[in-house]
């Protein structure tokens, strides 16, 4: 276990620089892997990126899932290590069944840019661990899919776990129809796997780790992430 | 019963032309070398009307790295780093097909940008349209602004704002100009002559098919009527996900030093890419059309020769360096193939199963363009419009009057438009869209870059000389109250029929008054885009420059003022000239009173400088809030700073015409009592205070700060609805 993250570079991905600017700014070790890479091992976490994976052609993620680095991403999940997935990244974990869930255009048919936003729900998982219940984060969203379903049985299992970490809100934390920017179901914006390692947000949290552009909001999900790098059981 | 027009009257080329090609051929040109010359000779390609005149514009500044006539201009930013910039015109085939129009235009900038070797780092719009009361121009706009979020998303570029103009004389003819911006080191320059004979020429990226054949000499450089349904098929499609893995490929070819030269595949494509690349380093090429991968096998050398199937780029390498290329193609999984080898002497030689198509000097295509002094004069309504100024009345209730203001959507909330464009990637945004110019960081230095589009086809069309030096300095306070100094212009000058000596006319007023700002600015033009043609039925467009101004500050300064930042208390001062009297085109008088008429006051090449440099004092001093003057004057200005910041305020003013006229060179600023530094040579006066729940303009009226909001914010999204 070298700490190290690799960030995943599918052809169409446009954070991937980003995400690895704000990682390595919080004292991360962070490194673009492109897709075509079979071997993570000497890996300790994964973070699938924003943007166009494939072009977003078919359904978002669709292709991403049957890249050559995805048996890597799943055999590091399963063994425990942080997977995150940002935005597309988290629709791709979505498609490999990673995560449950899917989504789908937003309410208004729109694509939407601008900051939202959200409330820590639960402290469980990689995500949210060094945040509080009831934090309320200001973290730009950048999203045409980002309207999240699932089937009743997924939800229940989700919101009974306690495995939803974000909330869409307003900016005093209230949860209702007009703080909901997609129309989300259960107006979730953040989840987690049943173990807790694998988690998928639609809002870009490295677009709000520095204050010179216009919120640090999302630096304590990003620390969350890189402190369970060492605490999380990691079989390689 | 149809007139037969030749074949090459049918390819929108004048008998004089082709007289003067048969010349240089010393023979009649064969079909495809007929295809070739009329596109590249076409007004689009050659700026045959506006060539003689675009020599005015000052060029020259020692930071100057790159001026016009290359893919983009580049300018030195210090410490290493080069920015490059340019911006260009997608107007007609917005108009006929408004998605791919507006997608592909973003396409073809961005790929003018790295073509220099720079990673495009924004892209801004600047859009027009007819009034949004007509079910149409709605549909244009909406379909233009989903083809530049759809793209410009998708390829992964942020975009960072722009700017709408609306007016009935663009509802058959829109204007969409697009302006994009990239960073490099210095030594990641690559300029597009192809040079070594023997190297060969590699087309990168996606396939050659019949989409966008003609688009520039059909489409572009010519008018419209109502049988321009019948052109869509020369609208180009734009792909992102292709284009994006060819910036990713292109950059990754430049870093390792694998790219001799590169040129970008636009109007007239393989025609353009190679007689031109060729031209420029003094060089021959000879191209085999059997190596083009094809999207449809049973092309004419005439259509692949022409064909604007986008996200292409002809790059010269080594024959040592063949195998590499390939390889980094292969990776971001888009075709290389080679299709020509450069030769020494000169000629372009075509050749296509077998045969010879084409054979001639390349430089003849570009070089040897056409070049037109057009009759000029005034239009004859001139001397009458200035004559009828608009007629104001004693006393108005500006209750009234500003909401009327704020209900006009290119005046109200246009956060429907960027809040459907990706802002904020690369992490640079430190400005965002909404404000009057953008700014971005440079990551790893102490630099920010601004950018601000301008135009003004209203103050334009009454006095294009002084309406483009008052667009030169509007977009120079727009990037100096950000709190950077203008540093380089890109122009694109929009315009009607040059073959009428009224546009030709403004064509030259509007160049001489861009020039002269520029002079007075001491900032080089270092690109530009001449769109011509658009007319429709007859009917010009005002003449519409717009400038795209680059702004650079070193340090970033600390706190750049917002329009969100004015507080309960704190004072308001006007910075420039007083005026009550500039009304002509003024959005009073085009918005309340539907008048036309009056001529625009003219700009003072003494103060304007001063005004530009003082904005920039004050927001490297950490001013909250610096805000130009433009549309509504100070009345808008105001209420703009009120709405966004969450305060009223109250201003007292004599006469309720200095609340709306809109003399160029001013700017409000809001900040603590005592808190403006001295601005030596610059009229600076206190108007009011912030504070309470009414813009209140005392006895010329108020309005409640949530009316205003409400009216302002729902102004252009209403109308879509």
């Amino acid at each position: 276990m070298t700490g190290k993250v690799a960030v995943v570079v599918f052809p169409g991905s446009n954070c991937e620089h980003d995400v690895v600017h704000a990682l390595r700014l919080l004292g991360g070790d962070a490194e673009l892997v492109w897709h075509r890479v079979s071997d993570l091992s000497e890996f300790s976490g994964v973070v699938l990126p924003g943007g166009f994976a494939h072009g977003d052609y078919l359904r978002t993620g669709a292709i991403a899932r049957f890249s050559p680095v995805m048996p890597e991403v799943e055999r590091l999940a399963a063994a425990g290590a942080p997977v995150l997935g940002i935005c597309n990244g988290f629709q791709v974990l979505c498609e490999a069944g990673l995560l449950p869930g899917a989504m789908v255009a937003n309410r208004d048919l729109e694509f939407i840019s601008r900051p939202v936003h959200v409330r820590v729900e639960s402290t469980g998982g990689v995500l949210t661990a060094n945040a509080s219940v009831g934090d309320v984060l200001r973290i730009p969203l950048n999203s045409y899919e980002g309207n999240f379903v699932a089937p009743p049985a997924a939800l229940d299992a989700l919101e009974s776990a306690g495995r939803v970490v974000l909330r869409y809100c307003d900016a005093e934390g209230n949860v209702d129809e007009s703080s909901n920017p997609n129309g989300s179901t259960n107006a979730i914006a953040g989840i987690v796997g049943a173990a807790g390692n694998v988690a998928g947000l639609m809002p870009h949290p490295e677009r709000a780790s520095e204050a010179i552009l216009g919120s640090a909001d999302g630096r304590v999900l990003l620390e969350s992430f890189l402190a369970s790098l060492h605490s999380a059981a990691v079989v390689t | 019963m149809t007139s037969v027009l030749s074949p090459h009257a049918q390819l929108g080329m004048t008998d004089g032309e082709y007289d003067s090609l048969v010349a240089i051929l010393g023979r009649e040109p064969r079909p495809a070398e007929l295809a070739m010359y009329s596109v590249m000779w076409s007004e689009h390609c050659s700026y045959k009307s506006s060539r003689a005149w675009l020599g005015r514009f000052p060029t020259e500044a020692p930071w100057v790295v790159v001026g016009p006539g290359e893919n983009a201009g580049v300018v030195d930013l210090g410490d290493g780093w080069l920015a490059a910039l340019r911006i260009e015109s997608h107007n007609h085939p917005s108009f006929v097909e408004p998605y791919q129009g507006a997608a592909t235009g973003v396409g073809g900038i961005l790929r003018d940008i790295f073509t220099m070797g720079a990673r495009p780092i924004a892209v801004w719009n600047a859009i027009r349209f007819g009034s949004l009361d007509d079910a149409r121009n709605r549909y244009l706009l909406q379909g233009v602004v989903s083809g530049i979020a759809g793209y410009g998303n998708a390829v992964g570029v942020p975009t960072l704002g722009g700017e709408l103009e609306l007016s009935a004389g663009y509802a058959k003819n829109p204007l969409v100009n697009v302006m994009a911006l990239g960073l490099l080191r210095r030594e990641q320059l690559v300029l597009s002559g192809a040079s070594g004979e023997g190297n060969l020429a590699v087309l990168l990226g996606a396939s050659t098919g019949r989409d966008g054949i003609g688009g520039a000499s059909i489409l572009a450089s010519t008018g419209f009527d109502e049988a321009s349904g019948a052109k869509r098929p020369s609208v180009q499609i734009g792909d992102p996900f292709e284009e994006k893995k060819l910036i990713e490929a292109c950059l990754e070819l430049y870093d390792r030093g694998l790219v001799v030269g590169i040129q970008d595949l636009g109007a007239a494509g393989i025609s353009c890419a190679a007689s031109e690349s060729a031209a420029k380093g003094g060089m021959g090429m000879v191209v085999d059309l059997d190596d083009v991968p094809l999207r449809e096998p049973d092309m004419t050398p005439g259509e692949i020769l022409m064909s604007e199937s986008q996200e292409r780029m002809l790059a010269i390498v080594t024959p040592q360096d063949l195998h590499s290329v390939k390889e980094v193609a292969a990776k971001w999984e888009i075709d290389a193939a080679v299709i020509g080898t450069v030769t020494a002497g000169g000629a372009l030689e075509v050749r296509h199963h077998g045969e010879v198509v084409a054979d001639v000097p390349a430089a003849s295509l570009s070089e040897g363009a056409p070049s037109y002094r057009r009759p000029a004069a005034p239009p004859a309504v001139l001397e009458r419009l200035w004559s009828d100024a608009p007629v104001l009345p004693a006393g108005i209730d500006m209750e009234d009057v500003l909401l009327r203001l704020l209900d006009d959507p290119a005046i109200g909330d246009r956060s429907w438009i960027y809040h459907q464009y990706d802002h904020l990637l690369f992490l640079n945004t430190v400005v965002e869209p909404g404000h009057d110019g953008a700014l971005l960081r440079i990551k790893g230095t102490d630099k920010a870059l601004a950018v601000s589009t301008d135009g003004n086809g209203a103050v334009c069309g009454l006095d294009p000389r002084r309406g483009a030096a008052r667009i030169v300095y509007e977009a120079a306070l727009n990037v100096a109250v950000v709190g950077t100094r203008p540093y380089a212009v890109v122009d694109n000058l929009n315009l009607g029929n040059p073959e009428k000596p009224a546009v030709m006319w403004q064509l030259i007023e509007t160049i001489e008054g861009m020039s002269e700002a520029c002079e007075a600015l001491g900032i080089p033009v270092v690109g530009g885009n001449v769109s011509l043609y658009n007319e429709t039925d007859g009917a010009d467009i005002d003449p519409t420059p717009v400038v795209g101004m680059l702004g650079l500050a070193d340090p970033i300064p600390q706190q750049p003022p917002r329009l969100d930042r004015a507080e309960e208390g704190m004072g308001i001062w006007l910075v420039g000239p007083e005026d009550d009297a500039d009304f002509a085109a003024a959005a009073y008088t085009r918005v309340v009173l539907a008048h036309l008429g009056g001529r625009p006051g003219d700009v003072d090449h003494e103060v304007g400088p001063a005004v530009v440099r003082a904005a920039t004092k004050l927001a490297q001093a950490g001013v909250p809030v610096v805000h130009d003057l433009s549309a509504g004057g100070m009345a808008v200005a105001l209420a703009e700073v009120c709405i966004r910041s969450g305060v009223g305020a109250s201003v007292v003013e004599r006469s309720w015409r200095g609340l709306l006229a809109e003399g160029p060179h001013r700017f409000l600023v809001v900040a603590p009592a005592g808190a403006l530094p001295d601005l030596p040579g610059v009229p600076t006066r206190k108007v009011g205070t912030m504070g309470g729940t009414r813009i209140d303009f005392g006895r010329h009226g108020s309005v409640a700060l949530e009316h205003a909001r409400r009216v302002w914010q729902e102004a252009l999204p209403r109308r879509l609805r």
